[in-house]
């Protein structure tokens, strides 16, 4: 007895770290074996938001102050409290606590509506079975045990284990378009064996703990009947019906789940939204510690004068000015430390906290453009732009990489059928209506360019596309099986959006495993060959109202290695027929020479075209041949050791001296303008990388047609099929391929340039996801590093890269592994689907399509935009722009704090360094937040420094801020330097100018604070012209705000001193700026120094050399235009260049 | 001063109001407007700065810059200035004795007489000034040691003083009017001035007090509690009963007998409290009023400065001048402006014509393309 105790104990430790047990139903088992206490699994809730009410203030707060700048401004305000310090702790407690609370309610806004949209998925109704009956509960309620049902199109609400299915077959169809981007049917199979009841089914489930690779599951079922040894069923990925993924085509389902709630699959593959942050906020970062520097060592410098200075007799505490007793009392090193603390603050303006403010509003108001850009506006959608973080937009004009995905982003996942070439002769399909109408007699809609072909020819071509496949009829719901053939023409009209109800043959619901298939099943229905379906072994073909029936015999299925698929089918005269279709590249060598020739060159074209090309051929096999092959086929298909060899060689032998009909040229339709849009990002100097989870060839023909390959592009290839060749070690071979790229793309390429400054080769980079799995998880560790390295070294020599078969989380890796690499580029996500989002969410911005795969991508995006082609004018000009404007705003917010605050560190070597402000409180308080804040934000709302349109013309330019180059350190040392040239100027030119004190023409002497209002004004004045010389796009607003805060400044002084407020213990400024207006000479020494502190500025852009924005928009505009031809023109001309299979195939 | 282009973008409005018009039949869309601001299309004026634009500025610069330096210069220079240090640290000098017996007990004071010759007549109205160096009057600890309140003539701050006038805020349990550290040291040297004629009798040279504090700092800003008329009952009142300055020798309602000129609104006060931006400073103490238009206010010829001696400065190194000066429109003397004036005006100058030898040697065809259609 203890020992089982002390079993079970062991017991269920071990199952916590390698499996779990799931009581199906949660019914206990029979008593033979002892049940286990089910141990807590997490419930089926859904949790993406940050805060909770409990929670938000502290947790906000902390997150808040964890921001340095926002932890300095709390340590000087409480400074200001509690030492006793020259400004009043208002001066900084007002601004920091409206920021804290601003950002506290932003984020709080942004964390409801997080708590919505986890409420629209948690609350969501799902049926539970309960004793048999369905129960209406919400999906968060449902726990690890509970059987679900689910109806035809509704998403999963938690990974389960398929039990029941509507269908005969036990299967059920899923399409995981949201997870993996794969938007074909998927057939799923119900464990075998399980009761149809139910309620009696008694068993459990043991499998794997929940781990985010999509593909892998592993588990076993115990089924317990009364009387009998449970029954062992293994569980594989089939089994796994996948939380976000959709029903199809099945009417409902029984399952049970067995993980929930952020333990499926999907949930483990969204990785935590972490803050992002900009690099212009890491450069904010960087200056800010230079100038806490500076703010430290002018405290230090000034405490460590102040003690030289009252060592000199009499100096510490002469007679009209003594001390008060509690001064007297403190403990010297004590006043040391508050007297550096009280430096601190004299100086803290320094660092602005209503830069923070500012950037912030910036950001804000700055990301309304993008929403409210017309361009951005789709009408199809009836949606514009969506900005769901404003903290990046500056990081959309640095961009290094794009990672772009390719189903529905880049291609809308849309095949068509477009031509095809029979014998030679090239068919062209024109799709419009009336030509269908006529298409009985002739092949009307066929219309052909030159000749046609015989018509026997094309009639076995179009038989070829009907039969050579593995395509399935979907079957309506509203009509039952087997009715017959004439209704069921009529069936799937509403199914594939029908568009001419006249002809409802013609649009039929097809399931296929890829759409390729369909879209030639569709294509050879549009020229009147229409495929019936598939009933016991039959094919059905419908052939201007004949039916034809086939026997099929064998389906020699497609694998990526031959490259193609054949069927073999028995004809009603008797005849056996083998039909096969696949890439050029392994269809040619099996057929005609001379029939290939004919072909070849059509095949080219169309991919050249971008078109996904297929070849077709057949063989008439006879009796003989075809019971060789029958056995054959037979024998292998039963073989127990090495079933795929064998097969191969079965299928390689039966595929043989066959004729080749023609071949097909099916468009996965780009999205619009997307090869333009990818042509301008790599104008721009970005690299553009493309993740998708689908497969290489597919993937590859995408990149063609986006012209992200070029035809002079040698492709690199990493994936399991280079890697199996020769049939080595893979290890050996990956480890020979990288080195051999490596040296082709790094080594040689130096050399490359030197001897042909043209000829430069470009490279392609292909690897799918198996083979990154081995570069990343190499089995010792430093060949780990190595081979990431050398990975990393040949991306980013080449110019685009694909990586195909990519799990969601792959997606992510890539991305963190450019993000990680040397320099730390920029990168960029784009995708549309939920299989994006840890990719989204990785990258330095994410950016979702508004796209048909739901919202989830929009969602967790920082922008969302309709298309993809919305992208360029994003990145070129909304992002080049925010960043210009951002960089100039906070390199000009340093500045003039610098120049503000030096002459108050000046002022303290005339004051005994006793901290005495050279500003008036109201100047302090109001110079960041009134007087000088306006013109910058509009500055920073509206420049454009180079015009919109000219920044989409000349993607280069985008390139000339790459690299955060107005935030490195040689501008920001530029500016540093003309702060101080400002601070000393205005301070030493007012010092000279009070050299003699009587200043107005009465004789009357000027004091501290008129001295201190000269030198305020004169800082003004300055800074606000200097931002007006930078101005390059004055509209009304930057007129407005310049004049008017200058104006503001004065009519503010002139009111501020002209009254007595009674509020005010000290009235400081009581007709100073009056009294100092009306002094000449005060006059004349603003209007020299603001002057002579311009003067640099207004000589400079004057001396360097491209002048102006104007002079710079001709000569691009010029440049492009002169080299309109030169860039990217193929190398060798189109037919020339060898027709590899590395080029473009299909399937 | 700049090229510049109009450039006013388009507003295709017409576009949109078609456009708007039937988006908005259908549903309430999310159809951004189409006005110039949201698509960032506002009419703008881009002006460039050229070689071209720049050039003309520098000239013209230069050419205001140098007659108004050339003007201020010579102006300055026909400001007549003299002074004299009073201090007394130097054996000879007559105030040595007063220096260096100075006590803060001594009931009586101690006089000093310093002689002096003008070589120059001064010919328009002449301001004197004193002038205190190495006395910090803008510490911190010294600037804020007032109570404006009091000084405005608030009865409450007169009995209650501000928290930063201590340690000048009560004195023998009675606070302190007017409080504060810049009160208390409130400069009480007396200074008069007599011409000496060739026949060795001492003219005395009337010493105007009025006007040498600012005009809103005398009328508004300092106010005595309950008006001008009977200080002393109010600063010695029962319940508003205060102490003199303990530096000081007559409390504030004895500071003159014009009424018009005591207690608070005292200009020597006035003028004190108005703290210097500088250790070195210099304080308007009184005018001498031109008084004929053919006589020279200030004959050339031998004067005599009588000095009450009561202001030690000697305790923190610290030296006492007069000053006698006249005033032009741009006040006292000081070279500097016009000098500043007259560099930067060459510089200007200067720079406009190396730009325009780099300008026409090296790219006259630039800036010709610069100058926008």
């Amino acid at each position: 007895m203890l020992r089982r105790i002390f079993n079970r104990l062991l017991g269920g430790d071990e199952r916590r770290v390698d499996s779990r047990t799931i009581y199906i139903g949660h019914r206990s088992c029979p008593a033979s074996e002892a049940f286990i206490p089910p141990p807590k699994f997490c419930d089926n809730r859904i949790v993406s938001s940050k805060y909770t009410i409990w929670n938000f203030l502290p947790k906000n707060l902390f997150e808040q102050f964890r921001r340095i700048a926002n932890f300095y401004f709390l340590i000087i305000f409480l400074v200001q409290v509690i030492v006793d310090t020259p400004t009043s702790p208002v001066t900084s407690g007002l601004p920091l606590f409206f920021v804290i609370i601003v950002t506290a309610i932003k984020q709080g806004y942004e964390d409801w509506l997080r708590h919505k949209a986890d409420n629209e998925v948690n609350k969501y109704p799902v049926k539970v079975l309960e004793d048999g009956k369905p129960v209406d509960k919400d999906s968060e309620k449902i726990k690890v045990g509970d059987v679900v049902e689910v109806k035809e199109n509704e998403t999963f609400p938690c990974d389960l284990i398929l039990l029941q299915s509507s269908r005969d077959d036990n299967t059920c169809f899923v399409t995981t378009a949201s997870l993996d981007g794969e938007s074909n049917h998927k057939t799923h199979y119900t464990v075998p064996d399980t009761e149809k009841d139910l309620d009696s089914l008694s068993a459990t489930i043991e499998c794997e703990q929940p781990q985010p690779d999509l593909y892998k599951f592993v588990g076993r079922m115990h089924i317990y009947k009364s009387n009998q040894e449970p029954a062992v069923r293994s569980l594989g990925p089939e089994n796994l019906l996948l939380k976000g993924a959709t029903l199809k085509n099945t009417q409902k389902i029984l399952g049970v789940a067995v993980y929930t709630g952020m333990e499926t699959k999907m949930a483990l593959n969204y990785q935590g939204k972490s803050q992002k942050r900009s690099v212009v906020e890491k450069s904010i970062n960087a200056f800010l510690l230079v100038y806490l520097c500076i703010l430290l060592s002018k405290a230090l410098v000034c405490t460590t004068l102040k003690y030289v200075f009252q060592n000199k007799p009499g100096q510490d505490e002469p007679w009209y000015n003594e001390k008060t007793q509690r001064e007297k009392d403190t403990n010297l090193y004590l006043k040391m430390f508050t007297d550096f603390l009280s430096f601190m603050v004299l100086f803290n303006f320094i660092i602005p906290v209503s830069m923070y403010v500012t950037v912030e509003m910036q950001k804000f108001l700055g990301s309304f453009f993008i929403g409210w850009d017309k361009d951005f506006y789709d009408p199809e959608i009836k949606e514009g732009a969506l900005v769901n973080t404003s903290d990046l937009n500056e990081e959309l004009g640095q961009v290094e990489y794009v990672f772009t995905d390719k189903t529905g982003t880049l291609t809308q996942n849309n095949m068509e059928f477009i031509e095809c070439c029979i014998d030679g002769f090239q068919y062209k399909y024109h799709d419009s209506s009336s030509e269908l109408d006529g298409f009985g007699v002739t092949y009307g809609p066929m219309s052909k360019l030159q000749q046609k072909a015989g018509w026997e020819r094309e009639e076995l071509f179009l038989r070829a596309l009907c039969l050579c496949h593995t395509v399935q009829v979907k079957e309506s719901t509203e009509q039952p099986q087997g009715q017959e053939d004439g209704q069921k023409n009529q069936v799937d009209g509403s199914v594939l959006d029908g568009e001419v109800p006249s002809a409802p043959q013609e649009e039929k619901g097809f399931i296929a495993s890829s759409p390729d298939e369909i879209a030639l099943v569709k294509g050879a229905m549009r020229y009147g060959f229409t495929f019936m379906g598939l009933e016991s072994k039959t094919m059905k073909i419908l052939n201007k109202n004949d039916v034809e029936m086939y026997e099929l015999l064998h389906v020699l299925n497609f694998d990526p290695v031959r490259r193609r698929m054949s069927v073999i089918v028995r004809t009603r005269s008797g005849d056996t027929l083998l039909f096969c279709k696949g890439a050029d590249s392994s269809i040619f060598p099996r057929v005609k020479l001379e029939e290939v020739e004919r072909i070849r060159m059509h095949v080219e074209r169309s991919a050249t075209e971008g078109y996904r090309t297929l070849c077709v051929a057949y063989k008439c096999l006879s009796a003989e041949e075809y019971e060789h092959a029958d056995k054959g086929l037979k024998e292998a298909r039963l073989a127990l050791q090495d079933r795929e060899e064998k097969l191969t060689a079965v299928y390689n032998q039966v595929e043989t001296g066959m004729s080749l009909i023609g071949a097909t040229a099916v468009e996965d339709r780009l999205q619009e303008e997307a090869a333009e849009t990818m042509e301008a990002l790599q104008g721009a100097g970005i690299k553009v990388w493309v993740l998708t989870g689908d497969k290489m060839e597919t993937a590859k023909s995408t990149c063609y047609a986006c012209r992200l390959f070029q035809r002079n592009t040698e492709l690199l290839e990493l994936t399991v099929r280079t890697l199996e060749e020769r049939g080595r070690r893979r290890e050996d071979r990956l480890h020979e391929l990288l080195l051999e790229y490596h040296k082709k793309t790094v080594q040689d390429s130096p050399l490359a340039k030197t001897s042909w400054s043209v000829g430069n080769q470009d490279y392609g980079f292909i690897v799918d996801g198996a083979s990154l799995t081995m570069v990343l998880n190499s089995s010792s560790d430093s060949n780990t590093s190595h081979y990431k390295n050398l990975f990393l070294q040949i991306c980013q020599n080449c110019t685009a890269v694909l990586c195909c078969r990519m799990a969601p989380l792959q997606k992510a890796q890539i991305v963190k592994l450019v993000k990680n690499s040397k320099g730390s580029p920029i990168t960029l996500s784009i995708g549309d689907g939920a299989n994006d989002v840890s990719m989204i969410l990785e990258a330095h911005v994410g950016i979702g399509i508004k796209g048909k795969e739901g919202r989830q991508a929009v969602r967790n995006s920082d922008y969302a935009i309709p298309k993809l082609k919305h992208l360029k004018k994003l990145l070129l000009a909304h992002g080049h722009l925010y960043y210009v404007r951002i960089a100039h705003l906070v390199q000009y917010f340093f500045y003039k704090n610098l120049c503000f605050i030096l002459p108050q560190f000046l002022y303290q070597f005339f004051c005994g360094y006793s901290q005495q402000p050279l500003y008036d409180a109201a100047y302090l308080t109001m110079y960041n937040i009134c007087f000088t804040s306006m013109p910058i934000l509009a500055y920073s709302l509206l420049e454009q420094h180079i015009g919109m349109e000219v920044l989409l013309c000349n993607a280069t330019l985008y390139s000339d801020i790459a690299k955060n180059a107005m935030l490195r350190w040689p501008p920001f040392i530029y500016w540093t330097l003309l702060g101080v040239y400002h601070g000393l100027l205005f301070f030493f030119g007012v010092r000279l100018l009070f050299g003699n004190l009587a200043l107005p023409d009465n004789g009357q002497v000027f004091g501290n604070w008129s001295y201190g209002t000269i030198v305020f004004t004169v800082l003004v004045f300055t800074v606000t012209l200097k931002l007006a010389l930078d101005t390059r796009h004055w509209t009304w607003i930057n007129h407005f705000v310049i004049w008017g805060s200058l104006a503001f400044y004065v009519l503010f002084s002139l009111f501020w001193g002209g009254i007595i407020w009674p509020f005010l213990s000290q009235q400081r400024l009581y007709f100073v700026f009056a009294n100092m207006l009306s002094s000449v000479s005060t006059w004349l020494v603003m209007i020299l120094l603001v002057l002579l502190s311009l003067l640099p500025e207004i000589l400079l852009p004057v001396l360097r050399k491209p002048r102006g924005p104007h002079a710079r928009q001709k000569k691009m505009v010029e440049s492009s235009e002169g080299g309109l031809q030169s860039p990217r023109s193929p190398a060798r001309p189109l037919l020339m260049r060898t027709f590899s299979d590395e080029s473009n195939t299909v399937i | 001063m700049m090229a510049s282009s109009y450039n006013a973008k388009e507003e295709d409005g017409h576009h949109s109001g078609s456009a708007s018009h039937g988006g908005a039949a259908v549903v309430k869309s999310k159809k951004p407007d189409n006005t110039a601001f949201k698509q960032q299309r506002l009419p703008a004026w881009q002006p460039i700065l050229t070689a071209g634009t720049v050039l003309p500025a520098f000239f013209v610069i230069g050419l205001i810059f140098i007659p108004i330096g050339i003007g201020l210069y010579v102006t300055s220079n026909n400001i007549k200035e003299f002074e004299i240090d009073y201090t007394g640290v130097d054996m000879n000098s007559a105030c040595y004795s007063c220096a260096k017996n100075f006590s803060w007990n001594s009931t009586t004071s101690c006089l000093c007489t310093v002689d002096f010759t003008l070589e120059q007549p001064f010919e328009s109205n002449v301001f004197m000034y004193y002038g205190l160096s190495n006395f910090y009057q803008n510490h911190r600890r010294y600037v804020k040691s007032r109570d404006d309140s009091q000084l405005n003539g608030d009865m409450s701050a007169l009995t209650n003083p501000s928290k930063e006038c201590e340690p000048y805020r009560m004195s023998e349990g009675l606070p302190i009017a007017p409080c504060g550290a810049i009160a208390n040291s409130l400069f009480n040297d007396t200074l008069k001035l007599y011409y000496l004629e060739a026949n060795g009798t001492r003219n005395e040279i009337p010493l105007v007090k009025k006007g040498i504090a600012w005009w809103t700092d005398k009328h508004v800003k300092f106010r005595n509690p309950g008006g001008n008329a009977n200080l002393t009952a109010v600063f010695q009142g029962n319940l508003t009963a205060t102490s003199k300055p303990v530096n000081w020798r007559n409390p504030v309602y004895e500071l003159d007998q014009d009424p018009e000129n005591n207690g608070f609104i005292n200009e020597d006060f006035i003028v004190w409290m108005r703290t210097a931006a500088l250790p070195t400073f210099r304080k308007l103490y009184r005018i001498i009023q031109k008084k004929s238009s053919t006589m020279p206010t200030l004959p050339s010829g031998k004067y005599v400065l009588d000095i009450t001696y009561n202001y030690p400065v000697l305790s923190f190194d610290g030296r006492k001048r007069m000053i006698l000066s006249t005033i032009s429109w741009m006040g006292g003397k000081n070279p500097f402006l016009g000098i500043a004036y007259i560099t930067v005006g060459s510089i200007c100058f200067f720079l406009g014509v190396v730009l325009l030898i780099i300008h026409h040697k090296y790219d006259t065809r630039s800036t010709g393309a610069d100058i926008p259609n």
